[in-house]
């Protein structure tokens, strides 16, 4: 009982440190969006891949019943890139299995998570939250050359 | 049920009278609970079946309407009949007098009919849209509806037993509350608060199912959603925890360990279910990070009494076999009445409990959770948890209640001892193969994960065969559930032996239970304010976000 008691302690000192000296917390961008009017809505209205300095991207995806826009990208390895996505219908998950890379996407707002690809390789990208009979479809590949 | 006898019914005949149609009040949610759980394992099974790619569900009956059926019939009606069912009967059969068994059949009919409601909404194919029904996809109104008369239901058999305990207080000022009803009250106090939540979320989605509003705001039906959907796994979980506190000593002529521990874990765990639901929302977007952190400090606070409970009932084993003269570890296993399905069940339930407990602390550690949120992880979690321990417990419970209700005896025990084992082997299989797809990375919730052979997805199917094999193993062992349950009734032996079921009594050796942890509506009151607390600041945040509105759909 003791045992436990201080684990636990010791549970929430390692979470709480994490969080506050390296920045380790779940994805909680704050940022509304009309979801009926994503495609009219920058950057949305055009979603792809940005470079913004070298081994640095931004990547804008719609996720959409069944699919996501863009379904494929290509980076470098090694290359740091940020995901925003958000939803044009329904509530979607975005997640790039073995990677940290994991969020929901929920209509009317703007997910945001980052992931460093330090390993060569196709990766597969998938919603990871029901969305409809379709769902088992809707799928995308980062490709890190 | 009432007979037409022409002499005046004496006290004793009222009391005689009034037991009898409580036990076939109980008997009925028992027996509702079982039916319940033979569909829903069926539609589990198939499930497995469908994710292994052994099958393919119809067009016409497909996997997500497959889904959103086991999930509602397991998750919210199996259990909440059998909870509620088992707490009447903790409270009819613990008072000397009861008022009366009319409000408890009304809130068994409400409970029924909006059961039927959701299940004609799921079956027709109108409602795909799983147990948690996330906005924006749009369920036909009789869903809703359907989901809102089941917790109303629930409410008027809380209101029920309330007025049970309020009348027999009234009456015994200075006596503490018999324990199995204080349980009782006390689940269902944190049940009515943590409903609050679904009741508030049903309030936006029918007039827009109806199409009264143009649209919901999103964020606030999750949270709304999830203010209700983790208290609902401590509902499962103090349902059990009654069980193993009260029922299980007398298994093995043991004594409840400590009256005071056990009103004071119930008591934390009516404070601190509720004020933890961030912890399911850890990866949505429009909510700081400072929110889901403090959810994160009260999830590990309920850790607590759950250390409180595995302490109380190692100890109750331990002090019952050294009056028997055993001793040991070992010696206290061995001694105990592992051929009893009444105990078996709810035992092997402390076992999958171990493992379920630490994969709920992983869950709950707010930056760990993205390598398992929405993966197969959660569905082995959950499966090792209320398929696990709950149902296990709920089992046993009904091969005790059964025959102590209706004097029957157990049809078929060998069967029943075979049951339980059987359950625990499949889940376990299914369980720890569905735990290792999720840390591969495969997702939950999808019918097919071959993903068209994409090179992440091929390590997922191997794990998927395993899942379905313990599936199997789960689904035969509840068609030997329901063979033994129905039979017991049908075959209509009387019973010769003593009744199976029965509450243990107190340890006389600990200390006399304070009258603070008797006084239900403070703690109550104290329970609500900690809700408030923890979530005030994020919904008048995501209500001063001013949300767009999603307009409706059906994706299905």
């Amino acid at each position: 009982m003791a045992f436990g008691l201080a684990m636990l302690v010791v549970f929430l000192a390692v979470i709480t440190t994490a969080a506050v000296v390296d920045g380790f917390v779940p994805p909680s961008h704050v940022q509304s969006i009309d979801p009926t009017k994503v495609s009219e809505t920058p950057p949305f209205d055009h979603p792809g891949l940005r470079k913004v300095a070298d081994g640095a991207y931004e990547a804008y995806y719609v996720a959409r019943i069944f699919s996501f826009t863009p379904s494929d990208i290509e980076v470098p390895v090694g290359s740091r890139v940020t995901f925003y996505v958000t939803s044009a219908d329904v509530e979607h998950g975005f997640s790039i299995p073995a990677t940290g890379v994991n969020t929901m996407v929920t209509p009317g707002w703007v997910s945001e998570v980052s992931h460093t690809f330090r390993d060569r390789g196709t990766y597969l990208l998938v919603c990871n939250e029901y969305c409809g009979s379709g769902h088992q479809l809707m799928a995308a590949k980062v490709e890190v050359k | 049920m009432a007979s037409t006898t022409p002499r005046i019914p004496t006290a004793a005949d009222a009391l005689a009278l009034s037991r009898a149609q409580g036990d076939l009040l109980v008997l009925t949610h028992i027996y509702t609970a079982t039916l319940v759980l033979g569909v829903g394992a069926l539609f589990g099974m198939l499930q497995g079946l469908s994710r292994a790619n052994f099958i393919v569900m119809p067009p016409s009956f497909d996997y997500y309407r497959m889904l959103t059926a086991h999930g509602v019939l397991m998750a919210l009606v199996f259990t909440t009949f059998f909870i509620t069912g088992f707490f009447t009967y903790s409270t009819y059969t613990t008072m000397p007098r009861i008022r009366s068994v009319r409000l408890g059949w009304i809130g068994y009919c409400v409970m029924l009919v909006g059961t039927a409601m959701a299940t004609v909404a799921i079956l027709d194919g109108s409602a795909s849209v799983l147990y948690t029904f996330y906005a924006p996809l749009k369920a036909s109104p009789l869903f809703y509806f359907g989901a809102t008369f089941l917790i109303l239901g629930t409410w008027v058999v809380a209101a029920d037993i309330f007025l049970n305990v309020a009348r027999w207080k009234s009456e015994n000022r200075d006596a503490r509350i018999p324990l199995p009803a204080f349980l009782a009250a006390c689940t269902m106090t944190m049940w009515i608060i943590a409903t609050l939540g679904v009741v508030a979320e049903m309030c936006l989605l029918i007039p827009w199912s109806l199409g009264w509003t143009p649209g919901v705001d999103v964020g606030l039906t999750r949270m709304f959603f999830w203010y209700f959907g983790h208290p609902l796994v401590y509902f499962w979980i103090m349902g059990a925890y009654a069980i193993w506190y009260a029922v299980v000593p007398a298994t093995f002529g043991g004594k409840i360990f400590s009256d005071a521990l056990t009103r004071l874990t119930f008591i934390m765990l009516l404070l601190l279910s509720t004020p933890v639901g961030l912890h399911h929302q850890y990866l949505d977007p429009g909510i700081a990070a400072g929110w889901k952190w403090l959810h994160t400090v009260t999830t590990y606070g309920v850790v607590i009494p759950s250390f409180m409970t595995a302490f109380a009932i190692f100890a109750t084993f331990e002090l019952a076999a050294r009056k028997a003269g055993v001793r040991g570890f070992i010696g206290t296993v061995r001694w105990l009445p592992w051929r009893n399905p009444v105990f078996a069940g709810p035992a092997l339930g402390m076992i999958l409990f171990i493992f379920g407990g630490f994969g709920g602390i992983v869950n709950n550690s707010y930056s760990m959770d993205v390598l398992v949120h929405n993966t197969m992880w959660i569905v082995g979690h959950f499966h090792i948890t209320v398929g696990g321990p709950v149902a296990l417990t709920f089992i046993g419970a009904t091969y005790g209640l059964v025959p102590a209700l209706t004097g029957r005896a157990l049809f078929a025990p060998r069967l029943a001892l075979i049951q339980v084992y059987t359950w625990f082997v499949g889940m376990s299989i299914m369980s720890l193969a569905m735990h290792w797809a999720g840390l591969l990375g495969s997702p939950r919730r999808t019918s097919d994960v071959s993903y068209f052979g994409a090179q992440g997805a091929s390590t997922w199917h191997p794990e998927m065969v395993w899942a379905a094999v313990g599936g199997i193993i789960v689904a035969l062992s509840v068609l030997m559930f329901i063979i033994v349950a129905t039979g017991t009734y049908f075959a209509d032996r009387r019973s010769t032996e003593e009744p199976r079921f029965a509450f243990a009594p107190t340890n006389e050796d600990a200390m006399d239970t304070p009258p603070v942890l008797d006084r239900l509506g403070r703690w109550g009151l104290v329970a609500v304010g900690l809700a408030v607390l923890a979530y005030a600041g994020p919904v008048i945040a995501q209500l001063h976000a001013h949300a767009y509105l999603a307009p409706g759909m059906k994706t299905w």
